[in-house]
């Protein structure tokens, strides 16, 4: 019998350590999720204020501007539809180019102007990144919905 | 014609492996005759891969751009070296690879298992062979390499820069021996459900496969965290990206695997969830390759594929899975319990080490996967952040690597808590005492470096003290011969727990007192980090021998005293004209000067990054003696014995046996 209950009492212990590590998990899970936008996602004001995403799409040929005198960057992501400007401070990718797909995470600020902590370009030539492949995709079609009424 | 012919072996290869299936669940009356097939066609099947597999790097090294993949992956001005690790530089060469090594595994079993009843080893082989046609069908299907184009290249497209790098030699191979190795465990766990013999014996032969493939696996993820760190050039060992956390899920299985075998071989308990594990383990293995392969990961790993071929390996996945959980499910009732334990005893406190071992691999997997699920749904497109990981991994587990402290002191089946604390409570006093002093030594306190630090003295003090309380009770006279009476699993036991303690002391300090500056610098310039202080000399243009560089001179002085110049690049590769940074770092014992060239801004300054990492290359230097460790175990002397006296009596697991040797068969107990 002593055995028996200090048995369940071990079980008892470990289920309630399971449960613990279940919240922990979730709680953490749910507050990481970063979401994705296309510039017409934002531009049809579906993107959150408070909250940091990611924003997928070309960089615009022409936009990129850099500061005198630090590492700030000022650049346009359209995903030929809608564009977003954006504003990042630090070095950029190796494969970040003008009219190459690019990922940034930031926030968006109530200016309209998305402040980048983080910019993603992928190490291949070719290589889009899905996401700006798929804002590209959604956008063009979008257009030509628009345009066949 | 060359090309030709190590595809024509390739398909021989299958058919080998397809008789070496059959041999291995033959049944009925010419059974025998078949079993007796079993290892010449597992050798037969590893030499026609072998030979398949130096037609293609044949290919590469020729240059012959009449092969597809040599095309896609290869330049005739690429140096010779990397001619040949190109061969495993793009998809179809690194399934090649995958499927070489598993025929090295196999052949591997079939040379060392000459102990063992010829059904038994036959019956592994056997499901090693399903394993091995499933992926030689998937290579020929979906992934020819030998694939001709017609009319030939005049010359490639270039292995991609980021793989033209030392580092990439040796990781892939490394990584692949881990993830394939498994697959022994694997099928030693299979043959042994279906033949309803999940006894010691079992456990004894799949340890040193389990702790060999686990090795590579430590190697693998250590070499391909130092590459990117030094490669990719923005400084950090671990990102947390989908690819490199299909790396970790097997190896926290395995890790649970590993010690779990050691006490299913010792004790007896754990049986089913031993198996369950060696499934398990593999079963992420095979995850591993398909989010890496099938190119569903938006991550610098993903090559561009067609969907065809993650269609195959997800089927083979769910095939394999779900193929040998239903086994399990059907066999494991009928294995026995094992012998019991108290809550607090060895096996209790290994078993939570297990779980908590496992939770976090889920937690890493959903994190992994969460993001492709929601996609595959069409529910929109998310990411998981490395903030996720971080926030579950840390708590999870430290109560494990607590108890990794406490587990080798305590004995089997009942152990005394008074006892345990009384041994063990100078390395409690010692890890709080560090907890408080050493972030201050260092220079700033924060909870979170005070609790890592405390954490890794307390299994680097744990360990010493386990190490003293073994020598001062054997009976031996004299130090020389206590020590050496000790064995080699012993030894690698508290090698590999030293080095967890070694990796927490790196991956707390660099991340508690890194310092990272991206700066813009014209000649002239200087930066101060801490004591060094760094000047910018210019950049000058350099030729390679596919590429070009802009190559910069940072002149470093510590205290005022010259210590080293550094000179980073960004080159720029001339086929397929893409950039790359080189980082220049200066390594050092306990800190890393780290410099990347950034992009040049205007017409002298450029952006630059200059890190300071104190202690990353512990990290490493961790990783390795866990690997050690695990070397040490496998090299156990009594395993040598073992094999040269094949007729021994099966050895009994003793009740007081105190080893927890993660190697081989302790034969001690057949031996007194």
């Amino acid at each position: 019998m002593k055995a028996r209950s200090r048995r369940s009492l071990a079980i008892l212990a470990g289920l309630s350590a399971l449960g613990l590590a279940t919240a922990l998990v979730l709680n953490a899970f749910r507050s990481n999720l970063v979401f994705f936008f296309s510039p017409s996602q934002i531009a049809a004001k579906e993107a959150p204020l408070e909250r940091g995403f990611r924003l997928g799409g070309l960089v615009e040929e022409g936009s990129v501007r850099r500061s005198g005198q630090d590492l700030t960057v000022n650049f346009v992501v359209t995903d030929l539809a809608q564009k977003v400007p954006v504003v990042y401070t630090g070095l950029l990718p190796d494969l970040f180019r003008e009219g190459k797909g690019v990922v940034a995470q930031g926030r968006l600020g109530h200016d309209g102007i998305f402040r980048a902590d983080q910019v993603l370009a992928k190490h291949d030539e070719n290589y889009m990144p899905p996401e700006a492949a798929e804002a590209l995709e959604k956008a063009r079609h979008g257009q030509m919905q628009g345009a066949a009424p | 014609m060359i090309p030709e012919f190590g595809h024509f072996a390739l398909i021989l290869a299958l058919a080998m492996a397809l008789v070496q299936s059959a041999a291995g669940f033959a049944r009925g009356r010419h059974a025998a005759a078949w079993i007796a097939l079993a290892q010449p066609a597992a050798r037969a099947q590893c030499l026609l891969v072998a030979i398949a597999f130096g037609a293609l790097v044949h290919a590469f090294v020729q240059n012959d751009f009449s092969v597809l993949y040599v095309a896609q992956h290869s330049n005739s001005m690429l140096p010779t070296v990397y001619r040949v690790t190109a061969v495993w530089g793009g998809h179809e060469g690194s399934i090649l690879l995958w499927v070489l090594i598993l025929a090295g595994w196999t052949l591997a079993v079939s040379i060392f298992s000459q102990q063992q009843d010829d059904a038994t080893v036959a019956r592994v082989l056997g499901v090693m062979g399903l394993i091995s046609c499933g992926f030689l069908l998937f290579t020929l299907l979906t992934s020819n390499p030998f694939a001709r184009l017609l009319p030939a290249a005049a010359d490639g497209q270039d292995l991609t820069p980021l793989l033209q790098d030392p580092g990439m030699v040796i990781h892939p191979p490394m990584l692949y021996m881990g993830y394939v190795g498994f697959v022994v465990a694997f099928a030693f766990a299979v043959a042994a459900l279906i033949d309803g013999r999940l006894d010691a014996s079992w456990a004894r032969w799949s340890r040193p496969w389990t702790t060999v493939a686990w090795c590579f696996l430590t190697c693998g993820i250590a070499l391909g965290s130092f590459w990117a760190y030094y490669e990719l050039g923005w400084g950090g060992w671990w990102f947390w990206d989908p690819v490199e956390n299909a790396s970790l899920m097997p190896w926290l299985a395995g890790t649970a695997l590993m010690h779990s075998l050691a006490v299913t071989e010792k004790r007896g308990a754990f049986r089913n969830w031993t198996a369950l594990l060696a499934i398990v383990a593999f079963a992420l293995s095979l995850l591993g390759t398909f989010l890496v392969r099938s190119g569903v990961l938006s991550s610098v790993h993903a090559f561009a594929s067609d969907p065809k071929r993650g269609v195959f390996i997800l089927a083979f996945l769910a095939l394999v899975v779900g193929g040998s959980l239903a086994l399990f499910a059907w066999r494991a009732p009928k294995v026995g319990r094992g012998a019991g334990f108290d809550p607090v005893s060895r096996e209790s406190m290994l078993l939570a080490n297990n779980l908590l071992l496992l939770v976090a691999c889920a937690a890493v997997m959903l994190g992994t996967l969460y993001p492709l699920i929601i996609d595959a749904l069409g529910l929109g497109k998310l990411s998981v952040g490395p903030p996720y990981f971080e926030a579950v991994f840390v708590p999870i587990m430290a109560p494990a690597l607590f108890l990794m402290g406490v587990g080798p002191l305590a004995r089997w089946r009942r152990a005394g808590l008074g006892d345990l604390a009384r041994r063990l409570r100078w390395a409690l006093g010692v890890s709080a005492l560090s907890a408080v002093i050493a972030p201050l030594a260092l220079g700033r306190w924060t909870p979170l470096i005070g609790f890592g630090l405390m954490l890794a003295t307390w299994i680097a003090s744990t360990c010493l003290v386990n190490l003293a309380s073994r020598i001062r009770a054997h009976p031996a006279p004299g130090w020389r011969a206590r020590f050496a009476a000790q064995s080699g699993s012993y030894y690698g036991m508290l090698v590999a727990h030293f080095g967890v303690a070694v990796f927490i002391v790196g991956a707390t300090i660099v991340g508690g007192y890194a310092v990272e500056r991206d700066v813009r610098m014209a000649p002239g310039d200087t930066l101060t980090l801490g004591a060094y202080v760094v000047r910018f000399d210019g950049v000058r243009e350099q030729r390679g021998p596919n590429y070009v560089a802009a190559r910069g001179t940072l002149d470093i002085t510590r205290n005022g005293q010259p210590l080293t110049v550094l000179s980073p690049e960004r080159r720029l590769y001339t086929a397929s004209n893409t950039p790359m940074t080189e980082t220049a770092i200066y390594r050092h014992f306990t800190r890393d000067l780290y410099v990347s060239l950034g992009e040049p801004l205007g017409p002298n300054a450029w952006s630059l990054r200059v890190y300071y990492k104190p202690f990353v290359g512990w990290i490493w230097g961790g990783c390795l003696l866990m690997a050690l460790g695990g070397l040490l175990a496998v090299l156990d002397r009594r395993y040598r014995a073992l094999r040269h006296t094949a007729a021994a009596p099966r050895p009994v697991p003793l009740p007081g046996d105190d080893s927890i040797a993660l190697g081989l068969p302790a034969v001690k107990a057949a031996r007194r």
